[in-house]
């Protein structure tokens, strides 16, 4: 058998050419012609998306935003290997998997923006709101999947997380729970080369997805940059969840083209030539360059895909400039998810306390 | 209708960036998004993307000013007919809506920023005790020049800063139009700034020495064209440089001192088992001196290629800050102006620093007869603390001596 770790799952080329590889093929068998132009077409809106939330925190409307710029393929392949009752648990910069789960691109930026504690139900789409606690997301997971399972329901969740947090505490708990109870839950790492500035070398001598071994679970590599090949390997490990086979481990190879988030200058510490590596491995790129190959590649796809990426651009950023501030008594709500006297009794004390700046203004002005 | 822009907090509680440059210009039509300029925070340096579509009516700010979060750079006349959503105060983290922030406590805002000593957006090194005592003068670390450890700033430092903050806006006393305009008042910063501090530092502290020497470089002139025309050096710039280059990684060798370090915190002299070799480079936004890495175990292949990559890069602006970092020794070459010699700076931290004059022809006794020749004058000036002049002489006769026969140079390679 191929070792999985050191031979990564790839099913196109960088120049678009597809790789021979039946046993993972197969698992992406149904994506036709059609299929194929969708997927292009979530890769383009995901960072069309992206620059568009970066444009808006360089203008003063968001206080801060995590690019995912290099990432499309990693999240858009996993994200659409979900079914609708699946749970995914995300990270701060999984934009793409909120936006293959149908979370509005008009509401997507508000925890961003700071007027709203959760910028969407999770329930609603199944997706939870960005943890912006390293690894914490990977502990919920594991939870929510070892309910299921005792519900008996036929459900994945998958828990995104990048390479830095693979070093939490909070993320070895989790591999080690999920394992004990054999909690159907998708551990996907996308290793982007990065924790902030600390190279993933720094975090492990060997591959990340080894260190799953440590816990005995299966564990695997995939070209993060290869749309088809993410679905593919997340397609087996969610229905290897669903089928009560446990967790799995996925360590997607892919690279942050950006900075950090939007406060980060990744000039200081990395050098250009390597972002220029990357470059050649661009996601679209090789989607594009398969499509073109295979001859579904024309004028009127391409500007199609356009004026959708555009559109789901323009209503983040109206979603965006046009978002209500909270009124102050609102941070109570959702504390709980029923009543609860003891925020009953702060919101009155801050009520109160608010009321006493009534016509404060008249009186200085 | 007309817009204004207000500089946004970039960062996470940033309080001020410095505007580097505009891309458009007053009268330019512009869409959403574009870039309209280029901005420098504490953190990074980043582009601006116009939050309207519309003309621009008026640039509130001049490069190389550093205004407070809050402050209208551009004015942008819109269309109100697009239908762009109505103004509305930007986020400001740290910094709430205005009119909030206005009926409220009154926030300290200075009117003037004091200028960066690191315009590049390097938070200054410092340590805690330097940090301390800076907050209680109220100095801005960032004016402070640093003498510690590559350039840190310590307790000392900060002590004995007496020089206080300078405005933010560059005086613009040449607006008068009436009056002739006799002398111009370039403000001192950036680049400039940066490069004069770190020379007044390495001549003030670092006793240099510069010795000179005058050869025959024929042979070098002749072994360069051979290498010109191989195919592996094609497209690489194959000069003198890189053949000096060569000679003083081997000359450093034997002569260790001249690769160095004056580690005056510690009372050591750090000698250097690998070299960093800075290239002084003249680019737009002044003298840099990017280093190639782990010189000392690259061909002469590899190096031309490094240094026709180094120099390219410096010269475009964008020198990667790691390239800029950690040079352990340095080439200055003035003979591509014309000039014969120089008695240059130690890039500070550093002990010797080689200079190649102009490489011409000129007549010289060759074989007891008066010849025309290629000849050149090197010159070397090292740090008189780490370096003797025994060791500095044998350095630079050697350089010369491999240059004069680069046959000799092979018995090392
Ligand atoms: C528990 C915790 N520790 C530290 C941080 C600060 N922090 C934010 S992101 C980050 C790096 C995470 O890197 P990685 O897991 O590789 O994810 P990536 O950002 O590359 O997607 C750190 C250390 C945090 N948010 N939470």
């Amino acid at each position: 058998m191929v070792d999985k770790i050191a031979y990564p799952v790839q099913l196109i080329q960088p120049d678009g050419l597809r790789v021979f590889r039946p046993d993972y093929t197969s698992l992406v068998r149904d994506i036709r012609p059609d299929q194929l132009r969708d997927l292009y077409e979530d890769l383009v809106v995901a960072r069309r998306m992206d620059v568009e939330a970066v444009a808006l925190q360089r203008q003063g409307e968001l206080g801060l935003w995590a690019p995912l710029l290099g990432q499309e393929a990693a999240q858009v392949g996993s994200a659409r290997a979900l079914r609708p009752d699946d749970y995914a648990f995300i990270s701060y910069r999984e934009h793409a998997v909120a936006y293959c789960r149908g979370v509005d691109p008009g509401v997507m930026t508000r925890m961003w923006r700071g007027c709203a504690h959760s910028a969407w139900d999770p329930s609603s789409v199944n997706v939870t709101n960005p943890a912006i606690v390293v690894g914490s997301q990977g502990l919920h997971a594991t939870g929510y999947a070892m309910g299921a399972h005792l519900d008996g329901a036929e459900i994945a969740t998958i828990a995104y997380f990048g390479d830095g947090a693979t070093s939490q505490g909070d993320l070895a708990e989790a591999l080690g729970f999920s394992m004990s109870f054999n909690a159907p839950v998708v551990f996907f790492c996308q290793n982007n080369q990065f924790a902030i500035s600390e190279p993933v070398h720094l975090q492990s001598p060997v591959p990340i997805a080894q260190r799953a071994a440590g816990y005995g679970m299966p564990a695997l590599r995939v070209d993060g940059n290869d749309v088809l090949a993410v679905l593919a390997v997340t397609r087996q490990a969610t229905q290897r969840a669903r089928e009560g086979s446990g967790p799995t481990f996925i360590e997607a190879i892919t690279y942050r083209m950006g900075p950090h988030t939007t406060s980060d200058d990744p000039t200081r510490y990395r050098a250009a030539a390597e972002t220029e590596i990357w470059k050649a491995r661009d996601p679209i790129d090789r989607m594009r360059r398969l499509l073109d190959r295979e001859g579904l590649l024309g004028e009127e796809f391409l500007a199609r895909v356009q004026a959708t990426a555009d559109a789901v651009a323009a209503r983040l950023r109206s979603g965006t400039v046009e978002a209500p501030d909270p009124a102050p008594l609102d941070l109570f709500d959702h504390v709980y998810s029923t009543d609860h006297p003891l925020i009953d009794e702060e919101r009155e004390q801050y009520a109160a306390y608010l009321a006493g700046f009534a016509g404060i203004e008249e009186a200085l002005s | 209708m007309a817009q204004e822009f207000r500089l946004p907090d970039l960062g996470e509680g940033l309080t001020e960036a410095e505007l580097v440059s505009w891309a458009v210009e007053v009268g330019q039509s512009i869409e959403l998004n574009q870039v309209i300029g280029e901005v420098e925070t504490a953190k990074a340096l980043v582009e601006l993307p116009s939050p309207y579509p519309g003309v621009v009516e008026e640039l509130l700010v001049v490069p190389g000013a550093t205004v407070p979060v809050g402050t209208p750079i551009i004015r942008i006349a819109t269309d109100a007919a697009t239908g762009e959503p109505p103004a509305r105060t930007p986020v400001l983290v740290g910094y709430g809506p205005e009119a909030a922030a206005e009926s409220k406590r009154a926030r300290r805002r200075p009117a003037t920023a004091p200028e960066t000593a690191y315009p590049d957006g390097r938070r200054p090194d410092a340590s805690p005790a330097a940090r301390l005592a800076a907050r209680e003068r109220g100095i801005d670390l960032a004016v402070v020049a640093g003498t510690g450890p590559s350039g840190a700033v310590t307790r000392n430092d900060v002590e004995s800063h007496t020089g206080s903050a300078e405005p933010s806006v560059p005086s613009e006393r040449s607006d008068d139009s009436e009056t002739v305009q006799r002398e111009t008042r370039t403000p001192i910063r950036g680049v400039r700034k940066q490069t004069a501090a770190a020379m007044v530092r390495s001549a003030f502290t670092a006793p240099h020495v510069t010795e000179f020497v005058t050869v025959d470089v024929t042979r070098s002139v002749e072994l360069l064209g051979r290498l010109r025309d191989l195919p592996e050096f094609e497209g690489l710039s194959v000069t003198p440089l890189s053949l000096v280059a060569k000679a003083m990684i081997v000359a450093l060798r034997a002569n260790p001192s001249l690769n160095a370090s004056w580690d005056e915190e510690n009372q050591e002299i750090v000698t250097k088992h690998y070299v960093n070799l800075g290239i002084a480079a003249a680019t737009p936004r002044g003298l840099m001196v990017p280093n190639i890495k782990e010189a000392q175990s690259l061909s002469l292949l590899e190096l031309c290629r490094a240094i026709t990559e180094l120099t390219a890069t410096a010269r475009s602006g964008r020198a990667d800050p790691v390239q800029l970092t950690g040079g352990t020794v340095s080439i200055t070459n003035v003979g591509v102006f014309g000039v014969d010699a120089g008695t240059p700076i130690l890039n500070p931290g550093e002990a010797a620093i080689l200079c190649l004059g102009s490489v011409d022809k000129r007549p010289w006794v060759h074989e007891d007869e008066l010849a025309v020749r290629w000849v050149t004058t090197l010159s070397v000036s090292f740090d008189h603390r780490v370096v003797d002049g025994e060791q500095g002489s044998r350095f630079l006769s050697s350089v010369a001596a491999m240059l004069h026969d680069p046959a000799s140079l092979l018995a090392h390679l």
